[in-house]
């Protein structure tokens, strides 16, 4: 029998990185996530597994002490919240190029600049169309219950390991700060040095006379070859695109309507397919589990023979690009958001599917 | 004659350390990155830690360093050498973890890095390659160019009212409580070179004490971006560089 504690989303971040073996973590306070970094202090990990954790200067120094612990194939990670989020762009897009695995968390707050410290889902168009310059992606999981917030800690480092890329796990405010029951493993050791030297023939264990230096870098200033390093990039996101994609449904068998939203806007479209269903509207919910790779050709199959699709955002409408171009624009499909630090309620989403599609 | 007699610096007979690769190296003639990388490479060397030292490569000149030393190496972004090696050294604290960085990438867009890991004592070698230039954009102002030099961006001398004043950021250093030892070097003449790479040898025995940064400043040269023939910009360095940047060492420990 597991164990289950009561959590909040961000607790739920730290306790996960602690009990799956993460060796590193480093970050920088920042409203609404600071719990991670908190209770991974309480926590005492280095005691409890030989977890390294450092507060930062900066989430710039965070990100690339998460690139320098991910050099040397260690599990690293960071999180934080919009605005740091953006000063770590640039760590995201050489770790991207220098192909190393990596977590990192947004707990998004609503913006721009400064913003607000109430939750949002305005960093899509950053987290899953680039952020950081040049052509990369980052694997983007988009956790709706604390319980996923734990999970996907896990799952964020297999999936890092296996496409050597930065993973992000796309969270908000609601998330972060929410309380709910979370089920926890056990502890599980890290990975050892020798462990490391055997598995992963990238990474830096120091050069010994059987094998040449390694070196882990994003510079290739010969075009013809930097082409090939976008062409290897290109073929796998290609992969991952073809093996990552995950989503729920929710009663869409017999929907005539679809409401498609993630993190938290999923769980308010989901007490608002109740309710429209109690007022006889057939509507069903998917939620996109992975942003990126994004579940166009689900979306576009299961919606068929829609009537129409909303997309609900904490957003000005940025998830809907996405949808349209799934459904390549054969059904109407329309945005409801509220922004800046707003959180819809259920009847606001029932109240635009009666405005927007019928 | 004995063997003491013979076995000195001026009898021996050099050849190049394994650890350094034999690719060309891109360099200015003239530039004293060629000889700091044989420097660290020997100490490497000599030390026998091949297979314990990690590097971190800067942006600037010295930006492909990477490929001359035989070494696992990553190349860090502008400035943030030291958050890497940072992390590098918490993750495996029995390797030797080494920063190669510039002045512009140490003590302009990384300043931050630079003094935080400084003053958290990290326990790593940082060599500090001070040229007083941007070499690899084109001779643009440094942080440490000094006052009245002309770079491609203070074609008419650097002005201290307008254009800030060139910083010591060493000494600086040697004041935070995190350094363990602070020296200031360079390698333009053969005994300085000698010199230089005792320091450099210090620098990574004191990693094993695990008391804090090790930091080596090497003023060094920029015949391209000074626009003088090697010898000259040598003689220049002596007669600019070394007033405003003496040589010496800042802080040493105390039980040595």
């Amino acid at each position: 029998m597991k164990e289950l504690k009561l959590m909040k989303g961000n607790e739920a971040i730290a306790e996960a990185a602690i009990r799956c073996g993460v060796d590193g973590y480093f970050g920088y306070p920042i409203t609404p996530q600071s719990e991670i970094l908190e209770h991974l202090m309480s926590e005492n990990p280095y005691d409890k597994t030989g977890m390294v954790v450092l507060q930062a200067e900066s989430e710039t120094a965070s990100i690339n002490m998460v690139y320098g612990g991910a050099c040397l194939g260690k599990k690293v990670m960071t999180s934080s919240s919009s605005p740091g989020i953006s000063l770590m762009q640039e760590g995201l897009s050489y770790m991207a190029g220098a192909e190393l695995p990596a977590l990192v968390v947004n707990v998004v707050r609503g913006g721009p600049g400064l913003g607000t410290i109430q939750p949002s889902q305005a960093d899509y168009f950053q987290t899953v169309k680039g952020g950081g310059h040049g052509d990369y992606r980052l694997i983007t999981l988009a956790p709706a219950f604390v319980q996923e917030m734990y999970d996907f800690v896990e799952l964020a480092f297999e999936l890092a390991f296996k496409y050597r890329n930065p993973v992000m796990i796309l969270s908000d405010g609601i998330i972060g700060q929410v309380m709910e029951k979370v089920e926890v493993d056990d502890y599980k050791s890290r990975w050892t040095n020798e462990y490391i030297r055997e598995q992963f023939p990238w990474a830096m264990t120091g050069k010994t006379a059987d094998r040449p230096h390694r070196i882990i870098t994003s510079l290739e200033l010969e075009a013809s070859r930097q082409e090939k390093v976008n062409l290897r990039l290109q073929s796998k996101y290609k992969d991952c695109e073809a093996q990552e994609v995950r989503y729920e449904t929710t009663q869409c068998e017999d929907a005539d309507y679809f409401i498609v939203a993630y993190g938290s806007s999923a769980r308010i479209s989901q007490k608002a397919v109740e309710v429209a269903r109690e007022n006889g509207i057939k509507v069903g919910l998917i939620r996109p589990i992975t942003l990126w790779p994004f579940p166009s050709k689900a979306i576009q199959e299961i919606t068929a023979k829609a009537k129409g699709i909303l997309c609900v955002e904490m957003s000005a409408g940025q998830l809907i690009e996405d949808v349209k171009l799934a459904v390549e624009c054969k059904i109407p499909v329309e945005h409801f958001g509220r922004f800046g630090g707003i959180i819809p309620s259920p009847a606001e989403v029932v109240e635009a599917l009666h405005s927007k599609l019928m | 004659m004995k063997r003491e007699d013979i076995v000195k610096p001026e009898n021996l007979i050099y050849k190049r350390t394994s650890v350094l690769t034999d690719n060309v190296m891109h360099y200015c003639p003239g530039c004293g990155h060629g000889v700091i990388h044989r420097l660290i490479a020997e100490v490497v060397d000599e030390m026998g830690i091949q297979d314990k030292t990690l590097i971190v490569a800067p942006v600037g000149c010295s930006v492909l360093a990477y490929n001359y030393f035989d070494l696992d190496a990553a190349e860090a972004a502008h400035g943030r050498a030291p958050a890497l090696a940072t992390a590098m050294k918490r993750l495996r604290p029995d390797q030797f973890v080494l920063t190669y960085q510039g002045d512009g990438d140490l003590a302009a867009i990384g300043t931050a890095e630079t003094i935080h890991a400084c003053n958290r004592g990290e326990n790593i070698t940082m060599i500090f390659v001070n040229n007083g230039i941007y070499g690899m954009t084109g001779g643009q102002m440094a942080p440490t160019t000094l006052e009245g030099m002309k770079t491609a961006t203070s074609p008419y001398g650097r002005d201290l009212s307008t254009m800030g004043n060139p910083l010591k950021i060493t000494e600086l250093i040697a004041q935070l409580p995190g350094s363990y030892y602070v020296t200031r070097q360079a390698v333009y003449t053969p005994a300085l070179v000698r010199k230089c790479k005792k320091a450099i040898r210090n620098a990574f025995e004191y990693q094993k004490l695990n008391k804090g940064t090790s930091f080596v400043e090497i003023v060094s040269n920029c015949n391209s971006g000074w626009k003088l023939p090697p010898v000259k910009a040598n003689q220049w360095l002596e007669e600019h560089m070394l007033p405003f940047f003496p040589l010496g060492d800042l802080k040493v420990p105390e039980n040595k």
